[in-house]
């Protein structure tokens, strides 16, 4: 579904990642591990096409999205759920999801809403209160509900379980795994290692811009340089 | 008695300019909104609105004497798109290709943009200031029939007071309930953000600029016709005013700028009624530099969090 062909990427002058290969088949669930400043985010954001990859291929569904622009990226199939969330606070929770589906038509709009409410009651139950005063864990549902208004084939989440309490950690990552149910291929990065790697199918490790290791969740797992570096073993 | 109705006639006319800046100091605020950027050829545009609506109303009114409502609805509508086209232009020309650049430099390529406005005007239209006709004239008079001072509300400011709020109240509406409303908010709120959301940013910026522009050439045709004259440079001063308004009540928020427009009306007003006119540029100013000095985010403003 998704295919990285040996990828560079620039911030400016500095190199970020020095030619990354990933592919991600339908269906899956692929979490991606690594330090702080190995790239990860920046791997995703490359997918995003901001910023676009200097040089290497990005392919989704067999099309080349190298270098379209961010926007129509992210009308072919691929949502997103950023580091940090980033709902918009000044608009209520039903805002932010028509914000979510503004490429679809009205009638999409209320089904995905409908099926999002369902996913998680207690954002209807707040749909008409500003996204800027609920809670981190209600955020990132928030941001989750927006990235599935526009039904994606793939949901990339930033590290969705970032200074959230250990409860609501528990039930993002069930949320995450009821996405493949849906049928929806999930890429997940993570820094919550053993979380990230238990519901994968498969892993890769990223350090400084290279991908170091790829194998299954469960081989990662019990691999004894990824306990020692990322599972604190 | 002649104390309240001269206080009376100081707040109308007060209110009547202060409305008008309300609606230029929208252009200024939206923009800086979405792109935390000063639109500097924004008095340009206004300026540009009513040269377009006195063409309109010199060359309907040589043709037919037309019934005057639908003079002046035309020549608004001409103001309208011409000006809007300019603001488009403007935000393609001066703004997108330097986007992400240092934020001087699309401050100076805006500069540019209205220097050469005002010049394209004067070679243009001349530089000598030009009569705009009154085409609503009468009024109210307010008071008693005694032989003391009667305030008067003419149609003139009658007229501009409705525009204004049948504006406001479209723009407010706009903002609040239609879809390309609410991806302006989203996209003033976190831009990088809404374009992960398929959301073309650019598009949406594009028509902030165009609304602001559209609102300028209503100010630019009903002030215009309540000074009495235009010139190249009627722009100018207005757009420092309005964007004082702006800054006055908050830059970034819309609710601001109206309100920004009718404090720095009403205190011109009664600078020019109260002590003397030619101190009526220096209280505006004057205030701007107070409030920047006491309350930067301005009257409705939210103080901003440095964006990363």
């Amino acid at each position: 579904m998704l295919v990285l062909e040996n990828i560079h990427t620039h911030y400016g002058k500095i190199e970020a990642l020095h030619g990354v290969s990933v592919e991600i088949k339908k269906g899956e669930i692929v979490s991606l591990i690594g330090a702080n400043g190995a790239g990860k985010t920046t791997l995703l954001m490359t997918v995003c096409g901001d910023p676009q990859a200097s040089s290497g291929r990005v392919l989704f569904q067999g099309e080349d999205i190298t270098h379209k622009p961010t926007a129509q990226i992210m009308r072919s199939g691929i949502a997103i759920v950023p580091e940090g969330r980033r709902v918009f606070p000044g608009l209520t929770v039903e805002e932010n999801l028509h914000m979510g589906g503004f490429f679809t038509s009205k009638q999409e709009v209320r089904r995905s809403q409908d099926h999002v409410f369902e996913l998680f009651p207690r954002l209807k139950e707040r749909r008409n209160q500003r996204a800027g005063t609920m809670s981190g864990g209600e955020q990132q549902m928030l941001a989750i509900g927006r990235a599935l208004m526009t039904k994606p084939e793939m949901i990339i989440l930033d590290e969705p379980s970032l200074g959230l309490a250990p409860l609501i950690i528990k039930q993002i990552f069930e949320i995450i795994s009821s996405l493949r149910d849906e049928g929806i291929t999930v890429f997940l990065v993570e820094q919550n290692a053993k979380q990230a790697l238990k519901l994968a199918d498969r892993g890769y490790v990223l350090e400084t811009g290279r991908i170091r290791l790829e194998d299954s969740g469960a081989n990662l797992l019990a691999n004894e340089d990824v306990q020692k570096a990322y599972l604190g073993g | 008695m002649h104390d309240v109705m001269y206080f009376l006639q100081q707040l109308i006319n007060g209110l009547t300019v202060g409305s008008a800046y309300a609606l230029i100091a929208i252009g200024y605020t939206m923009v800086y909104g979405i792109i935390g950027m000063i639109n500097f050829a924004h008095g340009e545009i206004y300026m540009i609105g009513a040269y377009v609506s006195l063409i309109v109303i010199t060359g309907l009114a040589v043709t037919s004497p037309a019934w005057i409502p639908l003079v002046l609805l035309v020549a608004l509508i001409c103001a309208i798109i011409v000006s809007s086209s300019m603001g488009w232009a403007v935000e393609r020309i001066a703004y997108r290709p330097v986007r992400g650049q240092h934020r001087l430099i699309p401050l100076i390529s805006a500069i540019g943009m209205s220097i050469f406005l005002q010049n394209y005007v004067h070679l243009a239209q001349g530089s000598r200031n030009i009569g705009f006709p009154l085409l609503i004239e009468g009024g109210i008079s307010l008071g008693g029939s005694g032989g003391g001072f009667q305030a008067n509300l003419s149609y003139m400011q009658l007229t501009i007071f409705i525009v204004t709020l049948v504006c406001m109240t479209g723009l407010s509406l706009f903002i609040s309930r239609s879809k390309t409303g609410r991806a302006c908010r989203a996209v003033s709120q976190d831009l990088k953000m809404s374009s992960l959301l398929g959301i073309d940013t650019n598009r949406i910026i594009a028509a902030t600029f165009v609304i602001g522009a559209a609102l300028a050439a209503v100010a630019g045709l009903l002030l215009g016709m309540y000074y009495g004259s235009i010139d190249p440079l009627f722009g100018f001063i207005a757009g420092l005013k309005a964007f004082t308004a702006a800054v006055l009540g908050g830059i970034g928020s819309i609710p601001g700028a109206m309100l920004g427009g009718l404090v720095l009306g009403v205190a011109e007003s009664f600078t020019s009624g109260y002590l003397s006119g030619e101190y009526k540029d220096v209280v505006s100013f004057g205030l701007l530099i107070l409030i920047l000095l006491f309350r930067p985010t301005g009257l409705l403003g939210k103080p901003e969090v440095e964006k990363i």
